[in-house]
């Protein structure tokens, strides 16, 4: 694959999705698809990324714990190069997509997020229709065909469609939290990206709302790699199957499967931290 | 335990007269919002009461007279080319500031880096908004009826105008601009858009209420500006309004202001009453485009 600079139509041959996908088991293929290699990130003279090396594997759900201000949505934008929008963000390092740096010199960083996409922490849908909203980003990736198809497709995968199906007219900002939040994953999903990064995507909601999400996350590990910021410990034990504990500093303190991580650290900050002494 | 009971929180004194400093406060604040309102009231009053009588349909669709019996009884004299002439120098102004000042308003949100000649920049604008109207007319002058050649055509009007008012419009399509939350373009890049896409699918088409309801407002204040029209050599009267073609641009015109101003400097008394129906007129156009841009601002606040 190349992310540089590809034309809207070479991005199509990005997706490794399979088509119909129906099993729940996410154990994935294991391999590495994401692979961080000792990256610092500076906000002006502030560290606030401390060399993260980790692999991200492919068709899992990877989550990213750890106490507030200790990085963990940092390193999350660095893997689509949204830290590029803040004028005083540096990273230095690599990381790896499919064995290309995105921080090459060229890698372009709209092409990179349609390979990428992303989930943020308050629901932001526009204030478009559900069906304008959906069919944004097959637009402006130019996968604009079959239009009504890909929608429909997206609100069915985000778990949204039986809500929504009969009002694609009305406007994203009349439905609920929850249901806008599904409306931006089914936004996400639409132009098949192959990593879906989310941002506290459950955090502003109510815990029913919440659990919908959680549900939807583990069946959309079938089809695309999600890495998954929380600050609910329980959320990362539920629906992860690799945890990362980020600590105050920066530093990536462990990363391993989920259980073990929760069941058995080897860190005693972690065991500490996942226990509730601190943070 | 101690008591307790209502007849520990009785009124005392003390509390009495902080009350009291209380109404006295609200008071004077009510005076103030009464002396704005009555003011205007008075204004508007005495205006249609001067004009009464001499504003009827036929002082809206005919050309002036030198002859005050001549506005009475349907007789077919009035302020059409004027109004006419106002209403293309407001149109044409409109165009002219919407695309430079939400081009420079975008600019300065979006792309300017933040330096400090981007600061200075932003400091002198709002600067502007505040420098008289006349010295716009001088500027005008110079450089639009002068350097340029133009003459005292509409086209110079219409330039003119909208150096002056295009400080308040940036200023205000600013405003509008930065007010668009960046979860919005956060969510525009996050699809893969490119910022030109987000500017042109998210920030503009948020913005546009807020541009729209500034813009509007400017351009009211806009349409009454006598000052720099005198000084740029609008006509004072016109007898046939702009012809509906692109030469009108470079041809003399006429303006509201200017033809109440005229009327106001005739010595028979009559005029009196014909400039307050032409203010009546004017006044009536300005309140139509306030309350466009209070439909636009209800209509897009969520």
């Amino acid at each position: 694959m190349s992310l540089d600079d590809t034309p809207t139509t070479d991005a199509e041959s990005m997706t490794t999705t399979p088509t119909v996908t129906t099993t729940d088991d996410h154990s994935g293929t294991g391999e590495t698809i994401i692979e961080s290699r000792d990256i610092d990130v500076y906000y002006g003279d502030t560290q606030a990324l401390d060399g993260i090396s980790m692999e991200i594997p492919e068709q899992q759900v990877t989550a990213l714990i750890g106490p507030s201000g200790c990085g963990k949505s940092t390193f999350l934008r660095s893997i689509n190069r949204m830290n590029d929008l803040i004028d005083t963000a540096r990273v230095e390092g690599e990381i790896l997509l499919r064995g290309k740096n995105i921080y090459d010199d060229d890698v372009d960083p709209v092409a990179l997020r349609r390979a990428v996409g992303m989930v943020f922490q308050e629901p932001n849908p526009f204030p478009k229709s559900i069906y304008d909203n959906v069919a944004y980003g097959l637009r402006v990736q130019g996968k604009d065909d079959n239009l009504d198809e890909k929608v429909e497709d997206a609100l069915r995968r985000a778990a949204i469609w039986d809500e929504v199906g009969d009002q694609l007219d009305s406007s994203g900002l009349d439905l609920s939290g929850g249901q806008q939040q599904r409306l931006c994953i089914a936004r996400a999903i639409a132009p098949d990206p192959e990593v879906i990064l989310m941002d506290e995507p459950a955090s502003a909601l109510d815990p029913v709302a919440t659990s919908q999400i959680e549900d939807l996350i583990e069946d959309l590990a079938s089809e695309f790699t999600v890495v998954i910021v929380t600050h609910n410990m329980q959320q990362a034990a539920r629906i992860s199957d690799k945890t990362a504990v980020f600590l105050t500093g920066g530093e990536l303190v462990e990363f391993g499967d989920t259980n073990r991580i929760f069941e058995n650290p080897n860190s005693q900050r972690v065991e500490d931290y996942i226990t509730g002494k601190f943070g | 335990m101690a008591t307790t009971g209502i007849d520990g929180f009785g009124s005392d004194a003390t509390l009495d007269r902080k009350r009291l400093y209380g109404r006295v406060f609200v008071g004077l604040c009510f005076l103030s919002t009464l002396f704005g309102v009555a003011a205007l009231l008075l204004l508007v009053g005495d205006v249609i009461y001067e004009s009464w009588g001499w504003l009827d349909l036929t002082f809206l669709t005919h050309p002036p007279s030198w002859f005050p019996e001549n506005y009475v009884d349907g007789r077919g004299a009035g302020i059409y080319p004027a109004l006419i002439g106002s209403l293309f120098l407001i149109v044409l102004t409109a165009v002219f500031t919407i695309f430079l000042g939400v081009g420079a308003a975008i600019y300065l949100e979006e792309y300017a880096p933040d330096t400090r000649v981007t600061r200075f920049i932003e400091a002198n604008i709002a600067n502007l908004a505040g420098v008289p109207s006349i010295v716009y007319g001088l500027l005008g002058l110079a450089l639009f009826v002068r350097a340029a050649g133009l003459g005292s055509v509409l086209l110079a009007g219409a330039l003119t105008l909208t150096l002056l008012i295009l400080p308040i419009v940036i200023v205000a399509a600013q405003e509008a601009v930065r007010a668009v939350p960046d979860s919005q373009r956060r969510a525009a890049y996050g699809v893969g858009a490119t910022k030109w896409e987000v500017t042109r699918d998210v920030v503009l088409p948020s913005a546009m209420p807020g541009i729209m309801t500034g813009t509007i407002l400017a351009l009211a204040r806009a349409i009454g500006e006598t000052a720099p029209l005198i000084m740029i050599g609008a006509a004072t009267t016109m007898f046939a309004p702009p012809r509906l073609s692109p030469g009108a641009l470079f041809e003399p015109f006429g303006a509201m202001p200017m033809q109440i101003f005229e009327w106001a400097s005739q010595p028979q008394a009559e005029f009196q009453h014909i400039a307050a129906a032409g203010s009546v007129v004017l006044l009536t156009v300005l309140l139509l485009m306030n309350a466009t841009a209070i439909y636009i601002r209800n209509r897009y606040d969520r």
